[in-house]
């Protein structure tokens, strides 16, 4: 299990967000991928799509689980990882290297308005698996 | 000894059972006294039948199948979805097989490799019909496969309207109907080239998710269809081509035609008429939408010692993972029927089936003709057919001549005055390969006698002199 | 299962054996004038199918069926599926020249046969439930759900209700009740399943309100219980307005004993091929008839067969305003319908009863044999089939999939695992009415030894299955590289 990155924050529906000014690189956490098992599909969403909080920003897909993965604040795709679509193994083997998507955030980041958790209390979430 | 009063198919008896109960420490009536509650406990009959012993009841069947005059025992000119084709022998012989018949689906691959390869091999043939790259282990029926086609559209394109050729099956356009009245799908009447019967020219098409043209059509006739799925790609939306499957085996594919999804009914392969089912419905797609398909899919892989094996897949599409958001709720499909239409593709050949599809093209275009000769009746339409011809009745009395033409050993065609007031007076008429020419020129002649009044006085020969 | 196979080295497709030119002579030369077709209209090259010989077609599929396991091979307890005996003589019922021989659209009054057999059944399966009418149409259980759920919205949007789009489900329920829902363009809500494994009353007031449309149940559940609550469930949603939906598919614990109309339920659906004994074909054809109580009989798809009180004729009843139209092609798999006629006729009331009663006996003898090495999930009496959760067996190494695979080795199709999904390492035992005490024991006693394995043994269960045609199959390989269809190679 890889550590929990301390320049991120997470949800407890075990996704990260980093950010960097006005955008916001969105990716799964390795806790998601351990649970989800061996991805076999990942479908991140195109560029040029408004994302609300909570809408789907990748559908996700194992041999015997499917899920989407949400965008923790609003905002535009402005990058699409599609190399996640031809070979989604990457998500097993580098989680937190490997975002979905990157957003133009439509406001300005508010951690703690957006219900965010920072490293220690996700891992707190999670058991201290990151 | 006891004189048995049950069908045996529970083994055990009364006294057995009670001891089975009794041997493991659990009081009698276990299950159903301690959990069903007294007031919802069924006390009286219901009024059911008596049970019949095994003679009896083969009695009873055989005498309620005598009931039906089938279409074995009369030469029979009706289709209208349902066709009246020759299904060889070893097609029943080999899916009676109860490794085959008994299974359930197939989640335990190690002992199910029969069924998942049948499957296997079941979507490469639907895939090599009709020219697409990848095709779902079956659907209830053709009309129910259109249905999750144009459903399979809608999300896939986020659009809510869907264009429907006038000349689809009306049977399968009201089965369209009753899933669009509940998904949100807007259905809309079109021309076999795609164009909308009544938007204004011009008017937008950016809402349109799909363009569904059936070819043959519901009156037999053959259309080209790259003209709809030309139109339905230069309005961003699918194209959806509802086909015959024998017809494909020499009429140009949906595949090569530009096509991006085709469904159908596998009735004309190796499925009885069965008085409308079970058959099987078909759909296939492009390689870009496996994921937007409904129900099961078989794929290859290999196991643990590299051995060559098949297993569902691509499952996170489907109900028992997705629930809600599954891309249909399919799960029992109709294998077995996919199975037989698999064996008489292999038992017929291409060369078989394509042999059956030119006969039904070649007997169609000879009855329109025989028919139109004798002056009383006048077809619908021109151009090339498979299997069927629509053809207007002189004097329009349609019942009364299907009337007629049973009392001669004739099972004539459907009645479209029903089916479309438009149609009052016309006459769908069908013909498969077990037609034969002499009982073509014996239907042709008893119906224009009847129809010209001289039904009485027609020397039409009866069924069994036609044999 | 081990029928002899020179080939079983390498297994081939019926695309691979063969030649160019082999077949069989199926038809009569054609004996009208050749009609010339465009070209245009024409493939440019023949479809790229088998080649074969007849004897070549009837060995490779004998030789697939050697690859199968099917009720008649042996016992087969997958829980939630029923997979009793199918009679043979409704194999040769279903294949009567009257009956697979008639065409749909034939003249009704030359199909008399038919339709009296379709209009009795349906009567037999309402009263079997208690209901008011039955559709023969559905085509598979989740087809049944997802018409009688499309009659439910019609009936809410008939009343001017139509602000009722949401459907509650139990969590523990079977996947294509929300599925058939959300086709049906209703929203889903799950109902937790309380302690007891029975739905949570208190969890069930909160979520009634006036936008439920209906509540949908399967009783017995998926556990194997019986909705003790179920009069005070069906007070509940019917004061809210709605509906309640019976899920028939665990129907034959109940079979003669209760009746899902007395229950309160409004709509019903039957799997023929579970509780009447119709053979599942390794996936279908099924038949999912939905029946309604009286309120609810205008929606039913059309048509509907009826008898005229004066002719005594059968007819089809067309002409329904109301009906949400119809969900197939012309009237039901036919065929599954007469072995189900068959099924019952054979049995009456008296053997139907016995088939439940023997169904639960059968579950709760079996449920006792095992209970010494496995934890029953939800302990309590349980009717048709009960389920096992495989924790402590996967704490010491060996999963239920393990489990279930070494199943195989002793000559049983495993039960069902991995559902319902409340339950952990779940194997869900339904070994329904059809099998013998000592087929029972034999199972038991197969059970309880791999439970001993999976202690001293573990790698037995790991490497099972052993002797079958293929060993465990590389399912992310087909997931990650879909090979969905056979290609002729290049070249």
């Amino acid at each position: 299990m890889s550590a929990i990155p301390k320049d991120r924050f997470y949800t407890a529906s075990h996704e990260w967000i980093r950010i960097d000014g006005g955008k916001a690189s969105v990716g799964i956490t390795d806790h998601a991928q351990h649970e989800l098992g061996d991805l076999v599909f990942a479908d991140p969403a195109p560029v040029g799509k408004k994302l609300a909080a909570g809408d789907s920003v990748a559908t996700l897909e194992s041999v015997k689980a499917a899920s989407d993965a949400y965008a923790p604040v609003a905002g535009t795709v402005s990058v699409s990882n599609r190399a996640l679509y031809d070979d989604p193994a990457l998500l097993n083997s580098d989680p937190y290297g490997q975002p979905l998507v990157v957003l133009d955030l439509d406001a300005a980041f508010d951690a703690a308005s957006a219900g965010l958790l920072d490293a220690t209390a996700y891992g707190a979430l999670v058991g201290g698996k990151g | 000894m006891t004189r048995m009063r049950t069908p045996g198919y529970v083994p055990t008896t009364t006294a057995e059972r009670a001891a089975m109960l009794r041997d493991v420490g659990l009081p009698p009536d276990a299950g159903l006294s301690a959990c069903i509650p007294e007031g919802v406990r069924l006390r009286t009959a219901v009024g059911l039948p008596p049970a019949l012993d095994a003679l009896s009841l083969a009695r009873h069947m055989q005498a309620l199948s005598d009931r039906n005059r089938p279409a074995d025992r009369a030469v029979c000119f009706l289709g209208a979805g349902a066709y009246d084709h020759f299904v060889p022998t070893a097609v029943d012989a080999l899916v009676s097989r109860q490794e085959f018949a008994t299974a359930y689906t197939p989640y335990q691959p190690e002992i199910s490799q029969g069924t998942l390869q049948a499957i296997f091999e079941f979507q490469s043939t639907m895939c090599a019909l009709t020219g697409l790259d990848v095709s779902n282990s079956s659907m209830y029926d053709g009309a129910t496969a259109a249905a999750e086609a144009l459903l399979m559209a809608h999300r896939h394109t986020g659009r809510p309207r869907a264009l429907v050729a006038r000349s689809v099956h009306p049977g399968v356009r009201a089965v369209l109907a009753t899933y669009a009245s509940f998904t949100g799908l807007v259905l809309e009447d079109c021309r076999e080239d795609g164009t909308p019967c009544a938007a204004a020219p011009g008017a937008s098409l950016d809402d349109v998710a799909a363009v569904l043209v059936q070819s043959p059509d519901f009156f037999g006739r053959i259309h080209d269809l790259s003209l709809p799925a030309a139109f339905a790609h230069a309005a961003g939306a699918l194209s959806i081509a509802y086909c015959d499957p024998l017809s494909l085996a020499v009429l140009r594919s949906p595949g090569e035609c530009g096509a991006d999804v085709a469904v159908g009914d596998v009735q004309p392969l190796g499925q009885h008429l069965s008085f409308g089912g079970p058959w099987a419905g078909f759909l296939t797609t492009r390689d870009a939408l496996v994921r937007r398909m409904p129900g099961r899919i078989a794929g290859e892989t290999v196991d643990r010692e590299g051995r060559r094996g098949f297993v569902l897949t691509l499952q996170a599409r489907e109900q028992h993972i997705r629930r809600e958001k599954a891309t249909s709720n399919l799960c029992t499909n109709q294998a077995l029927c996919a199975t037989a239409a698999t064996v008489h593709c292999a038992v017929a050949g291409p060369s078989g089936l394509a042999e059956a599809a030119r006969q039904c093209i070649s007997k169609a275009d000879y009855l329109r003709a025989r028919l139109a000769a004798t002056g009383a009746f006048e077809p619908l339409h021109a151009g090339p057919l498979f299997r069927e011809c629509a053809v207007r009745v002189r004097g329009g009395d349609v019942a009364g001549l299907n009337r007629a033409l049973l009392d001669r050993g004739f099972v004539g065609g459907l009645d479209l005055g029903p089916v479309d007031a438009a149609l009052a007076g016309c006459w769908l008429v069908a013909v498969t390969e077990k037609r034969t020419r002499a009982e073509i020129d014996a239907f042709v002649v008893a119906a224009a006698a009847h129809v010209a009044g001289r039904s009485s006085e027609a020397s039409a020969p009866r069924k069994e002199a036609v044999r | 299962m081990n029928a002899p196979n020179p080939t079983s080295e390498k297994t081939l497709l019926i695309f691979e054996r063969g030649a160019p030119g082999r077949g069989s002579s199926l038809y009569p030369d054609c004996d009208v004038p050749d009609c010339a077709v465009d070209p245009v209209l024409l493939r440019s090259a023949s479809p790229d199918l088998a080649e074969v010989s007849e004897v070549e077609a009837v060995r490779h599929y004998t030789w697939l069926s050697t690859r199968n396991f099917g009720v008649e091979t042996g016992f087969y307890p997958l829980g939630s599926c029923t997979m009793k005996y199918n009679p043979k003589e409704n194999e040769a019922f279903a294949r009567l020249p009257g009956f697979a021989g008639a065409h749909p659209l034939q003249d009704p009054a030359t199909a008399q046969g038919c339709l009296a057999l379709m209009h009795d059944l349906a009567d037999w399966l309402s009263r079997l439930c208690g209901m008011s009418a039955f559709s023969l149409q559905p085509a598979a259980g989740a087809h049944g759900e997802l018409t009688g759920l499309m009659c439910i919205r019609a009936y809410h949007r008939h009343r001017g209700d139509a602000k009722r789009i949401v459907v509650l489900v139990p969590d523990s329920a079977h996947g294509t009740n929300p599925a058939s829902a959300a086709v049906a363009g209703l929203e889903v809500r799950e109902v937790p399943s309380g302690p007891d494994g029975m739905v949570d009353l208190d969890a069930l007031d909160r979520l009634l309100g006036d936008d439920v449309a209906a509540l949908m149940l399967t009783n017995p559940n998926t556990l194997g219980l019986f909705e003790k609550n179920i009069e005070a469930i069906a007070q509940k949603v019917h004061a809210a307005g709605g509906l309640l939906y019976y899920d028939g598919a665990n129907a034959n614990a109940i079979l003669m004993q209760s009746r899902p109309g007395d229950m309160g339920f409004d709509v019903v659906h039957l799997n023929l091929h579970k509780t009447f004994a119709t053979p599942h074909g390794g996936g279908g054809p099924g038949a999912g008839p939905v029946g309604v109580s009286e309120r609810l009989v205008p929606f039913l798809p059309v048509p509907l067969v009826m008898k005229d009180a004066v002719s005594g004729q059968y007819l089809l009843d067309a002409d329904r305003p109301l009906s949400i139209g119809p969900v197939r092609s012309f009237y039901g798999n036919f065929g599954v319908l007469v072995r189900a006629y068959a099924y019952i006729l054979r049995n009456g009331e008296e053997g139907l009863a016995a088939v439940s009663e023997a169904a639960v006996t059968n579950a709760s003898y079996l449920r006792e044999r095992l209970r010494p090495a496995y934890r029953i999930a939800y302990d309590a009496p349980s009717m048709h089939e009960f389920v096992i959760t495989g924790t402590p067996q996967k704490e010491a190494g060996c999963s239920t999939l393990d489990l279930a695979k070494r199943l195989i080795d002793y000559g049983y199709h495993p039960p069902t695992i991995y559902f319902p999904l409340v339950v952990k390492e779940a194997l869900m035992v339904e070994p329904t009415e059809t099998e013998t005490r000592e087929t029972l024991d034999a199972f038991a006693d197969a059970m309880l030894r791999i439970a001993e394995e999976a202690r001293t043994s573990p790698e037995l269960l790991h490497d099972a299955p052993h002797g079958t045609p293929v060993s465990r199959l590389d399912e992310l390989r087909a997931a990650r590289t879909p090979v969905l269809r056979w290609k002729r190679p290049e070249g």
